[in-house]
């Protein structure tokens, strides 16, 4: 994330800072101290606060990795070493059996989870009245639209979305808090994205790699990115995390790791330094 | 004749002067729950083999000010949960009201085995403290629920004035979470420990924090709850009087008083 | 000539105490065709009937999966079924929501005959013109309710309703004792039995007017249609030829 909120300290860096304006003037009650004549202030109760952490996603040919560590701080102390970041979409009941959809969230937990909860009913609804799954494409649409639909009052969050397209290969959709996404091949995101992406661009889309002897200067051949096998991902996906845990203190404890194939999905937890 | 149809049927204003609309302008936009006023301090909840203990002082302050001494903030839900308020008092005593309501509705037809459990109970404490604070006014409490889930294991979660929820082996609010948080750890680090811990000893673990935050907390007392709940059901004792007190490193504290070195 | 002054509306009171815009709606229920629900201890079971309209038409609904714990078959009106289904799906997420629980069977049938008895009390509305069964499994093991038009719920061992159902519920009443101890696949036999005593002399189950529905301890709701119910049908019906759709052969 942008910048740390910690008990409204700061303002939504993304955003402007000015508060949603009520319709009429005697119905406005918010966080926000009386002013005769309303200005745009910084709230001064907390309204969001940071919960740490960071996700990963990376699609590859015929499958999709999305990743999240387990830890959730408030400013310096760690509430707990385990609260996942990756909730399925969709499926039949609590367990959500036969998803094929996770969505990853970073950011605000209160938000991240009432924006799960909200997918993961209108996926279900969709099933019921159309019976049949939603796809990715159709899903990551809805999720951009519900995220617009606060757009004055966004969900703090960061969401991944990762799953199987139409054609069997892996998706993954990117998104900003108040709705904008687009597909992407692998995408890092919460307080340590800006550690995780340079590695990214690197290791998966073979930034700043040439091929070996192709001459110097302009000759220079830029090695071409391709798709990835799984284990060589979730490699990658375990580096990215270990090297994010030694530099940022927010990431740590546990990394939840979801595979999404066409057979279904596959989860492992993989122990992280708890320091 | 008033041409306009929604002057038809009205006070003339050349009868009767114009409406007075001054009533309906307050001038002041209606305001929600800025800041905490009466406060209860820390909770703290550790869960053991086969259930949780969960304590809480029986101290409300007013700012700084140990304001009233015996408010109870460990509340019995049923047989399976027992809730631990921290932050605002008044916001303490709505959501027992509706918590009481709840459980009126839920036992209404037939007082039976199906009874909510704490993680029911957590849920639908979280969707509350979340509902108000997207309305811009929330509940100012930070609130442990202690007991069993569904499948009778143990239970420990927290939510709070944001609606932020998370669960561990061993949870704590306001200064417990500095002070307390670290001895329970190392007590219980992971679930499985909390999966071997005993009953004696989790209290044991518990009265040490109340102790620990006695010491350390300005905002504390030496009086408080605490709760164990089992499958036997919940035992609950309010009035809890901290032993074994020693101020002896007291003396060895220097530079906030008047000493000279 | 004798004219029911009476019955144009749901809210007033024949002299003899009947409503009988509640009882015209009953009337749909035994219209439609039958469905059964039995339950034992561990298993809940539902057997529907479909019908088709004509050759040309696909069969009719009967069995609704709501939750993964609990499902709806229907005998009446389908499109107030469609209705009433739809509002006990929502409620059950939003119980699943509110609560992280599956809805108790008892709390959304009350719902639902909260919702059919207010139609038979205010001017203007007409009761549903449906009844269900509604089978599955909550915290407090296997359920089956029947719902009425009028808004009437109970909870039964066994119960079927529709068109002929009165064969059905005979069959059910001789074999009640059996129901409680039955494991899951002699329970599903019961309840194809149960079914196929409605049936008429020229009809016969098989794969494409058969539904089946089954929830048991720790299984969700399950619905079978189509290739799904052959398995059952083979195992009810053991001596019947080899099509499912063939007249009975001597062998």
């Amino acid at each position: 994330m942008a910048s740390i909120i910690h008990m409204g300290r700061e303002d939504p860096g993304y955003s402007f800072s000015a508060a949603p304006t009520a319709a009429s003037a005697n119905r406005e009650h918010s966080f926000y101290p009386y002013v005769p004549n309303p200005s745009p202030l910084p709230s001064n109760s907390p309204r969001y606060t940071d919960n740490g952490g960071s996700t990963l996603g990376i699609a590859g040919a015929t499958f999709t990795i999305m990743a999240g560590d387990t830890r959730s701080t408030s400013g310096y102390s760690i509430n707990t070493r385990y609260a996942p970041k990756l909730f399925l979409i969709g499926g039949t009941g609590t367990e959500h059996k036969s998803a094929r959809i996770v969505l990853s969230v970073v950011g605000f937990a209160a938000d991240g989870h009432a924006l799960a909860e909200r997918l993961d009913t209108i996926v279900k609804m969709y099933k019921y009245q159309h019976g049949k799954d939603m796809s990715v494409a159709a899903c990551a649409q809805r999720l951009s639209h519900i995220l617009y639909g606060k757009r004055f009052f966004p969900y703090y969050v960061q969401a991944l979305l990762g799953g199987i397209d139409e054609k069997g290969a892996g998706a993954l959709y990117s998104y900003d808090p108040v709705g904008s996404y687009e597909r992407e091949q692998c995408k890092a995101a919460g307080a340590a994205a800006s550690l995780i992406t340079p590695f990214l661009d690197n290791q998966v889309n073979y930034k700043n790699q040439y091929v070996p002897g192709s001459g110097s200067g302009l000759d220079l051949q830029a090695r071409q990115a391709v798709p990835l096998p799984q284990q060589h991902v979730e490699t990658l996906v375990r580096d990215a995390f270990s090297s994010a845990v030694e530099r940022h203190i927010e990431v740590g404890d546990g990394l939840q790791m979801m595979t999404i194939t066409v057979d279904g999905i596959q989860e492992v937890l993989i122990p992280l330094k708890q320091d | 004749m008033n041409h306009f149809p929604e002057a038809w049927g009205r006070p003339r204003d050349d009868v009767y002067g114009a409406y007075n609309g001054a009533h309906l302008a307050s001038g002041m936009p209606n305001q929600h729950t800025q800041s905490p006023i009466v406060t209860g301090t820390s909770v703290v909840g550790i869960k053991f083999k086969d259930g949780v203990v969960i304590a809480a002082d029986n101290l409300a302050s007013y700012g700084s000010l140990a304001r009233f001494t015996d408010v109870k903030r460990l509340h019995r839900f049923n047989s399976k949960s027992v809730l631990g308020f921290g932050g605002d008092v008044s916001d303490m005593q709505y959501l027992d009201r509706l918590l009481t309501s709840l459980d009126i509705r839920e036992n209404y037809h037939s007082a039976d085995d199906a009874a909510l459990s704490a993680k029911n109970l957590h849920t639908y404490l979280s969707k509350v403290m979340y509902k108000r604070r997207s309305d811009f006014n929330p509940l100012w409490n930070h609130i442990l629920v202690a007991g069993l889930d569904t499948e009778e294991k143990p239970f420990l979660a927290s939510v709070d004035l944001l609606g932020t929820t998370f669960s561990s082996p061993s949870l704590a609010t306001g200064y417990g979470a500095h002070l307390a948080q670290p001895i329970m750890r190392k007590l219980v680090p992971d679930e499985e420990a909390a999966a071997r811990l005993g009953k004696e000893e989790a209290i044991q673990a518990i009265k040490d924090c109340m102790k620990v935050l006695f010491y350390r907390d300005a905002r504390s007392m030496d009086r408080y709850s605490i709760a164990v709940i089992t499958k036997e059901g919940v035992d609950l004792n309010e009035d809890v009087k901290l032993e074994n007190q020693s101020w002896a490193f007291a003396d060895r504290i220097r530079g906030y008083g008047t000493q000279v070195n | 000539m004798f004219r029911n002054n009476y019955d144009n509306d749901s809210v007033t009171f024949s002299p003899q105490g009947r409503i009988f815009q509640v009882e015209y709606a009953q009337e749909a229920v035994k219209q439609g065709s039958v469905v059964v629900g039995v339950v034992s201890k561990t298993h809940t079971v539902l057997a529907a009937l479909k019908r088709n309209a004509e050759d040309l038409s696909s069969y009719q609904k009967k069995i609704i999966p709501i939750d993964s714990h609990y499902g709806v078959a229907l005998a009446g009106l389908a499109s107030d079924a469609r209705v009433l289904s739809n509002f006990m799906k929502q409620q059950s997420l939003a119980s699943r929501l509110t609560y992280d629980r599956a809805i108790p069977l008892g709390e959304i049938t009350q719902r639902i005959g909260d919702r059919a008895q207010a139609n038979t009390q205010n001017y203007g509305k007409r009761p549903y013109g449906v009844g269900l069964l509604i089978a599955g499994v909550d915290a407090k093991g296997p359920h089956l309710f029947e719902f009425q038009p009028s808004g009437v719920t109970q909870e039964m061992l066994a119960c079927g309703i529709g068109a002929r159902s009165q064969m059905a519920r005979t069959y059910l009443e001789r074999n009640l004792e059996q129901f409680e101890g039955a494991g899951r696949e002699e329970l599903i036999k019961h309840a194809l039995r149960a079914l196929k005593e409605s049936l008429s002399q020229d009809k016969e189950l098989n794969v494409d007017n058969t539904s089946v529905g089954v929830a048991g301890v720790g299984e969700d709701f399950a619905l079978y249609e189509g290739a799904g119910v052959a398995q059952w049908l083979d195992a009810t019906f053991e001596n019947r030829g080899e099509g499912a759709e063939s007249m009975e052969v001597d062998s």
